[in-house]
């Protein structure tokens, strides 16, 4: 099968490997139907998370059809269409029965290495990383999913996949960010970051409750999503702490979101420490959320972070009483709930998607997400269709040679030519 | 504590071997009855502890381990369990005259508001020096508390969730580094 493999900064092939098969009685098999690139493989891409191995497969965000279940699966059957959260959780530990499935205990099969890391490891991840389990992830064709009698879910019949693809990871991710807030009415909530986990933020704390939504970036079309979903939005190029400041009457956010994580922009100090590895992220919009986070507030992270981090400003957030609330999300916890806003049409989760590209282009998709070319927001993978013939048609600059296969010719279609953006 | 280095061994040469000694701890969601019954049957604990190839019991409290290096070296020692409370403790050492000079407890107490249980093991031993040397070192890796670690939490996984988390057999573009992308 075709799988989206790393093989180190900035270098993400699509290659030829074996299918997987199943290794437990609680695994399953999917056939990937969508998957999507993930503001967290962006850190990846960037080499900043330890642990990655050549030729790993990436990918969290995906879904599809199960084709083969373990002897321990009782609740899936082949044909059955779920989506697959992207922390593996095996449901039965004092974490998952606690609902905090992403520190489930049982799920890494390298928890002693990364315990010594971090003191304690946190669940497995598909292609996240080895000190994560070193799962083959979902952009392939075929994944193996672990304990898939509590993960997955199944979802009604009429849905699309463009309508549940993102039950995944970043609609819980956004919308766990914004609950963690503790939103009462009358609430300012500032989200930094609108990539796609700052946009579906931006909609939770309104579902949840907030009166007022200002929403940082300084990439225009992303600001420009953001204001359709209801946000104020304020360059992050500006003197973001001032303009706050003003626009809560001089309280302060009663909660900030930090919804960019390691790799943000804005300070040469920590861009220069991360490359000379002094520092491994770059919390810029931590210090600054943490600043000017209201006396009292709530802090809530899911933007990643994976080591160390330079001059923060704890003291302030100890004289203010903030709240820190943080970690991957417990994506199972939110499934069901969050289905339903979808079904009761609350939201439609498709707003977010910008490209549609095959499998096949995904080193070319790993550069537009990262560069934020071509106005793209989130890129949704399709494993198992290959482009329109008339999109081929258009865009073949030569003709099929001899014995190859339709398929290959339009694989050989250079990339920028093929499925582009509608 | 040192690790079983080289450097250690060649120490030891001259001014005797120090016994190693590795504590670790964790808590599983089973009854101490459940986990001290698994692991009395000592035929068991090739199930988690990675190294072990095989356990046979030979009488109610005498063994035969056999256990292999990653190098793929075999070293095999007979065991004698030197004391046992049902569902709290067992210790086993192996037998005087071994290639091997092991000493192990494991402790299963009640963990608190029913937790589960804590399972605290703790064993010694001596690093001999030469060809065993070199295979006990491999066993344990340059740092034995992480392999206790692991084994504990293997065990911890397979009581709990019926199963031992693993990625052996997946798929992995390791090997295509050099194929050509399939484009
Ligand atoms: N906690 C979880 O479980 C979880 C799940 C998914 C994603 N994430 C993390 O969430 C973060 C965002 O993910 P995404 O998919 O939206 O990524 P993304 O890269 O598309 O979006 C990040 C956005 O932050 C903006 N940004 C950078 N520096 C900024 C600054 N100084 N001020 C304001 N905005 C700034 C960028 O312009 C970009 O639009 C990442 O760190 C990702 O790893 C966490
Ligand atoms: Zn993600
Ligand atoms: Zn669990």
């Amino acid at each position: 099968m075709r799988a989206v493999c790393w093989y180190g900064t900035h270098d993400v092939r699509v290659v030829n490997v074996p299918e997987p098969k199943l290794l437990n009685p609680r695994d399953a098999i999917v056939k990937i139907t969508s998957t999507a690139i993930c503001g967290s493989d962006l850190h990846l891409y960037d080499g900043v998370i330890p642990s990655m191995e050549e030729g790993d497969i990436l990918g969290h965000e995906f879904m599809g059809e199960v084709m083969e279940v373990g002897k321990g699966v009782r609740n899936l059957k082949p044909g059955d269409r779920v989506v697959v959260p992207f922390a593996i959780s095996c449901g039965r530990c004092h974490y998952c029965e606690h609902q905090l499935f992403s520190l489930c205990d049982n799920s890494n099969p390298n928890a002693a290495r990364n315990a010594k890391l971090n003191g304690f490891s946190g669940a497995g991840l598909f292609g996240y990383s080895h000190l994560y389990g070193g799962y083959a992830g979902g952009q392939a064709e075929y994944a193996r999913v672990p304990y898939a009698d509590v993960g997955p879910i199944k979802f009604p019949e009429g849905l699309t996949d463009d309508q549940v693809l993102f039950l995944s990871d970043i609609f819980p991710t956004g919308y766990m960010a914004a609950e963690q807030c503790d939103i009462k009415p009358g609430h300012v909530v500032a989200i930094w970051g609108c990539g796609p986990v700052g946009q579906f933020a931006i909609r939770s704390a309104f579902l949840l409750g907030a009166e007022k939504v200002v929403a940082i970036d300084n990439v225009p079309e992303r600001l420009r999503m953001a204001e359709e979903g209801g946000a104020v939005t304020v360059s992050s190029e500006e003197d973001v702490h001032e303009i706050l400041k003003h626009m809560t009457g001089g309280r302060g956010p009663d909660a900030c979101i930090d919804a960019v994580g390691m790799e943000a922009h804005g300070s040469t100090y920590d861009v220069v420490k991360q490359t000379v590895k002094l520092e491994t992220d770059r919390p810029y919009v931590l210090r600054q959320a943490m600043r000017i986070c209201r006396k009292g507030g709530t802090l809530s992270i899911p933007g990643v972070y994976a080591g160390f981090v330079d001059k923060i400003p704890f003291g302030a957030a100890f004289a203010k009483g903030l709240t820190l609330k943080m970690g991957q999300t417990h994506v199972q916890r939110y499934l069901q709930p969050l289905l339903r806003l979808i079904q009761d049409g609350k939201i439609d989760p498709t707003f977010v998607i910008t490209n549609r590209v095959a499998l096949a282009d995904a080193a070319d998709a790993y550069d537009l997400f990262a560069k934020r070319r071509d106005h793209c927001i989130k890129v949704v993978l399709k494993p198992h269709e290959i482009p329109p013939p008339e999109e081929v048609a258009r865009a073949t600059v030569r003709a099929p040679r001899e014995g190859e296969t339709e398929e290959e010719v339009a694989f050989s279609v250079p990339r920028s030519k093929r499925l582009r953006r509608e | 504590m040192p690790t079983v280095k080289t450097k250690t061994k060649s120490r030891a040469a001259v001014t005797g071997n120090p016994r190693k000694k590795v504590v670790r701890a964790c808590t599983i969601r089973r009854s101490p009855e459940e986990l001290f019954r698994f692991w009395r049957r000592l035929e068991n604990l090739p199930t988690f502890a990675k190294h072990l190839v095989a356990v046979t019991q030979t009488s109610d409290t005498e063994s035969r381990w056999v256990a292999k290096s990653p190098t793929g070296h075999t070293v095999e020692w007979d065991a004698l369990i030197i004391n046992e409370h049902e569902n709290e403790l067992i210790a086993w050492e192996s037998k005087p005259g071994s290639e091997i000079q092991i000493a192990g407890t494991v402790r299963f107490q009640p963990a608190p508001a029913g937790q589960g249980t804590e399972v605290v093991v703790a064993f010694e031993y001596v690093p001999p020096g030469g060809r065993i040397g070199e295979i006990i070192a491999k066993l344990y890796g340059e740092e034995p508390e992480l392999q206790v670690e692991d084994d504990l939490m293997r065990l911890k996984a397979l009581m709990e969730a019926g199963e031992i988390p693993t990625t052996e057999g997946q798929p992995t573009g390791r090997d295509q580094k050099n194929v050509r992308r399939c484009e």
